[in-house]
């Protein structure tokens, strides 16, 4: 049924959130048997929007059309009677059921479950040969892995029939393989005549696999362009509102005395899962330590026992000296004392108390301090509210209101609030866990800039990353964690996605030192 | 941005409940045959009219205040704390043993001695559950109840065996010494040489230790460093434990300091008022805190204004009461709809109050 019509066309969707308008005025069109791309920086109304073609949020104003004709969206289910199918950057799978059970779930016919799965294994061998989408129907969701489990996530929406299928940031949390391995997938789809929307933040991804991209600016669609036309910088610069230097700027390292020594350092969790094992590492001062790794492959945990709150067993010295791995003398307050700061990777969990005000966070975790307190008894909030005021001039946080509460930040100026209060403590050792998550392609660069800055003061810098590009422009040396274990170490001059792509993957390469 | 100024969300939230609360109770009044604005009248006439209704209106107070502070500063941490009535009840052991058995000779001191008693005995009673909480896991919500109910068994004990007079049929101490009886509003007032004043009302001095406490509750909270830990506890046990700030210590602390508080609830109750321990002196005002603390928004202004609010419907219901067919059920009723609407259902006032405020700014 190829028409001239768009698989897919928004006319008009507005949506507002109290006084926050999280889409104005948006128009798409789509054609059948293409991919296209919705970039935008967080907050930018993309999960807006697609939560309104799925379903879950009703739009003020404006109108979908389907293959031509004009539908109304009022819940998930109409969305898949439409043929929309959704891949959420955050799985909705049950974890202990197998693939085929997954498949099935919501989607029964009749009063028995056995003739459903029978139809759905013919099914999914059918779809698994026409799209080359291999999974094992019988594997539990919980043993395999995140690629597969994605994988299912795409039959799911096939099987209910999806001709419009659209994917939140998909390759957050795969390896470059298993990004490469989807971007087959999607190729082979968009063969076969199914529409893909994909929503991303990465620029390259866009630029690897869309036909056409739409870029999203503060809730309003800034461009809509051919990709074969346009570059990076110029969507970049679509994204943000001015230009943007997408390098990191610096100079070849000068490092000098060991900062941080961690040698055989081994994190048994809870459950009596090994998160780390045998890490050691050393940081020097003057230089960024990079670790590369897929999320969930004991970064956090070590970050954790380095920022003192996991015990572990092992041993960190810092500037020659020993540290506490248990113990009362082993938490926060204390790694602070020892000259440790720690940017932590998940700002509004952990960095920051978001019910806060900007203030009250910028002495977070150094509230003891002396400086801080007017007497014995009481914290000189006066004076800690001015010098907060003029840290977040310095760090250019907006609005520089230190009475504002945390939430009402957005994520780049609250990671500069917390970044700003590590920095400007002035540590030798300085521990960041995905700098940039979540921040806007302005804040980025501003961010990166801090952190050489440090480095170049002669500071030693601990960095995990998820993003391969982050590790690759920022860090001196990199070390790749799979499965609680440094795989190895690597020269960012001298290295490429490709090889660190499969130690992240867990493949000791021949070249291994 | 938030949707409504903070004023508006501070004192408008609270007057709205309130007037939603009073309209249904006016309705209740209706529906049993009795005027609402004659009730009305009944209840301003009997409490803010009089100064003996001041008196009694005050004493009321001055427990929820305690009670409704200690709520509060337990919530800043994001704990629970019902055990408000058991906590009290130990104060009230404390009061009883350091009154009896210390010799006072003046009340200036004895109120110290008994304060120290009581706070003492209230902290323990709160520390138990916390440090189950704190090193077992176990609910904090669960095991305070539980502790309400070991307290009332304990008090029971004492006062039918070891703290009874020999001879006495009233499961209650001897009388305190004359020499720990605290000046009433009425002994006040008198020697400021107002004969007629308070006329055999109860409160008395630890009104201002009330007050005195909201001070101190308000610098604790919100000026110094352990405050600080405490709500950033509250807020996010996971930002804390980055921040190096010690849950068990801080969950242990908070709980300690809010059952000091809910025992000093009986300094008033019990030497102040009855000047023996009484079976169930508490009436309530355990689980009344609760409702205060949620109205006054675990603020130490807010809890002195919902605890003269409460003070005022307890003793504007006594008056009913006395003075109307109007059951003295129904000023339960009537308690229980404010805590309800000022409590349980700010949200559901406060959602059309927001669409409000949207609809003036967007003009």
């Amino acid at each position: 049924m190829m028409t001239n019509n768009p698989a897919i066309e928004l006319k008009g969707i507005s949506k507002a959130f109290g006084p926050v308008q999280a889409n104005r005025d948006i128009s798409i069109s789509v054609m059948p048997g293409t991919i296209h791309g919705i970039i935008g920086e967080n907050g930018a109304g993309k999960s807006t929007l697609m939560s309104i073609l799925y379903g879950f949020y009703k739009a003020d104003a404006g109108e979908i059309f389907i293959g031509g004709q004009k539908i109304l969206i009022p819940d998930s289910q109409a969305a898949i009677t439409a043929g929309i199918g959704m891949v959420f950057q955050h799985f909705k799978l049950v974890e202990n059921f197998t693939v085929l059970e997954n498949i099935v779930l919501g989607a029964e016919s009749g009063e028995f479950l056995a003739p459903s799965l029978r139809k759905a294994r013919a099914e999914l061998a059918e779809l698994a040969a026409e799209y080359e989408l291999n999974v094992d129907p019988d594997a539990v969701i919980e043993e395999i892995g995140v690629g597969m489990q994605q994988r299912v996530e795409i039959l799911k929406a096939l099987y209910r029939k999806a001709n419009i299928l659209i994917l939140d940031e998909p390759t957050g949390v795969l390896t470059p393989a298993e990004a490469g391995q989807l971007f087959r997938i999607l190729g082979r789809l968009r063969k076969e005549g199914k529409t893909i929307i994909l929503i991303t933040h990465k620029l390259r991804e866009i630029m690897d696999i869309t036909d056409t991209v739409s870029v999203m600016r503060r809730g309003e669609m800034t461009a809509t362009v051919k990709t074969s036309e346009t570059s990076p910088e110029n969507l970049a610069e679509l994204m943000v509102g001015r230009k943007v230097l997408l390098r990191v700027d610096k100079t070849p390292a000068q490092p000098k005395h060991q900062v941080l020594e961690v040698s055989e350092l081994t994190v048994v969790d809870e459950a009596g899962v090994r998160r780390l094992k045998e890490v050691s590492l050393n940081v020097r001062a003057g230089e960024i330590l990079g670790i590369a790794g897929v999320a969930g492959n004991g970064q956090s945990e070590l970050l954790e026992v380095l920022g003192g709150y996991r015990s572990a067993t092992g041993s960190i010295r810092v500037n020659g000296s020993t540290i506490d791995l248990t113990g009362s003398s082993s938490d926060g307050q204390s790694r602070r004392a020892r000259g440790i700061a720690h940017v932590p990777e998940d700002r509004q969990r952990e960095g920051l108390i978001m019910d806060f005000t900007a203030w009250e966070n910028a002495i977070f975790g150094y509230h003891r301090d002396p400086n801080h307190q007017s007497n014995h008894f009481l914290m000189n909030n006066t004076a800690i509210r001015e010098e907060t005021a003029a840290k977040m001039a310095r760090f250019d946080v907006r609005p520089p209101n230190p009475n504002l509460t945390a939430k009402n930040f957005s994520g780049g100026n609250q990671q500069k609030i917390v970044l700003a209060r590590e920095i400007e403590r002035n540590p030798d050792l300085l521990l960041v866990g995905q700098p940039t998550r979540g921040v806007d392609i302005g804040a980025i660069e501003f961010i990166h800039k801090q952190i050489v800055a440090l480095r170049d003061q002669g500071k030693a810098i601990l960095l995990i990353s998820v993003e391969l590009d982050e590790i690759l422009s920022l860090s001196d040396r990199i070390a790749v964690m799979f499965d609680g274990q440094i795989m190895g170490e690597r020269d960012p001059l001298k290295t490429n996605e490709k090889e660190l792509g499969l130690l992240m993957a867990g493949v000791i390469s021949e070249a291994k030192k | 941005m938030d949707v409504m100024p903070k004023w508006a969300d501070v004192v408008l939230v609270p007057l709205f409940s309130l007037v939603l609360a009073a309209f249904l109770s006016a309705l209740l009044i209706l529906a049993i045959g009795e005027s609402p604005s004659e009730a009305l009248k009944l209840m301003v006439e009997g409490t803010l009219l009089r100064s003996a209704g001041w008196g009694y209106m005050l004493y009321y107070t001055t427990n929820f205040i305690f009670t409704g502070l200690a709520v509060s500063i337990a919530f800043h941490a994001s704990l629970f704390n019902i055990g408000g009535e058991g906590q009290a009840m130990m104060g009230g052991l404390g009061v009883s043993l350091v009154c009896l058995f210390i010799p006072w000779p003046h009340w200036s001191l004895a109120i110290v001695g008994a304060s120290v008693g009581a706070a003492v005995f209230g902290m323990i009673w709160a520390g138990l559950p916390a440090y189950l909480q704190a090193k077992r896991g176990s609910h904090i919500v669960i095991t305070t109840i539980m502790f309400n109910f070991i307290a009332a068994g304990i008090l029971n004990f004492f006062l039918v065996g070891a703290l009874k007079p020999k001879g006495s049929m009233d499961p209650a101490t001897a009388n305190f010494p004359a020499s720990t009886h605290l000046p009433t509003f009425e002994d006040m007032a008198q020697l400021l040489g107002f004969e007629k004043m308070f006329r055999s009302a109860p409160a008395n001095v630890s009104f201002f230790i009330a007050l005195l406490a909201c001070v101190v509750v308000w610098f604790l909270i919100w000026r110094s460093p352990l405050g600080y830990e405490i709500r950033a506890l509250g807020k996010s046990e996971p930002a804390a434990r980055y921040a190096g700030v010690g849950s068990v210590k801080i969950i242990m602390i908070t709980m300690m300091i809010s059952g000091a508080l809910c025992g000093l609830m009986a300094v008033n109750t019990t030497q102040g008022e009855s000047e023996r321990l009484i079976l169930n002196f508490t009436e309530g005002a355990g689980f009344i805190g609760i409702a205060v603390a949620l109205m006054g928004r675990s603020h130490p202004a807010g809890v002195f204004l919902a605890a003269l609010l409460f003070g005022f419907l307890y003793q504007g219901g006594a008056e009913l009461a006395l003075w109307t067919k109007i059951p003295r059920e129904m000023i339960i009723v009537i308690q229980a709809l404010v805590i309800l609407f000022t409590g349980a259902l700010t949200l559901m006032v406060r959602a059309p109050l927001e669409q409000l405020f949207l609809a003036i700014r967007r003009g």
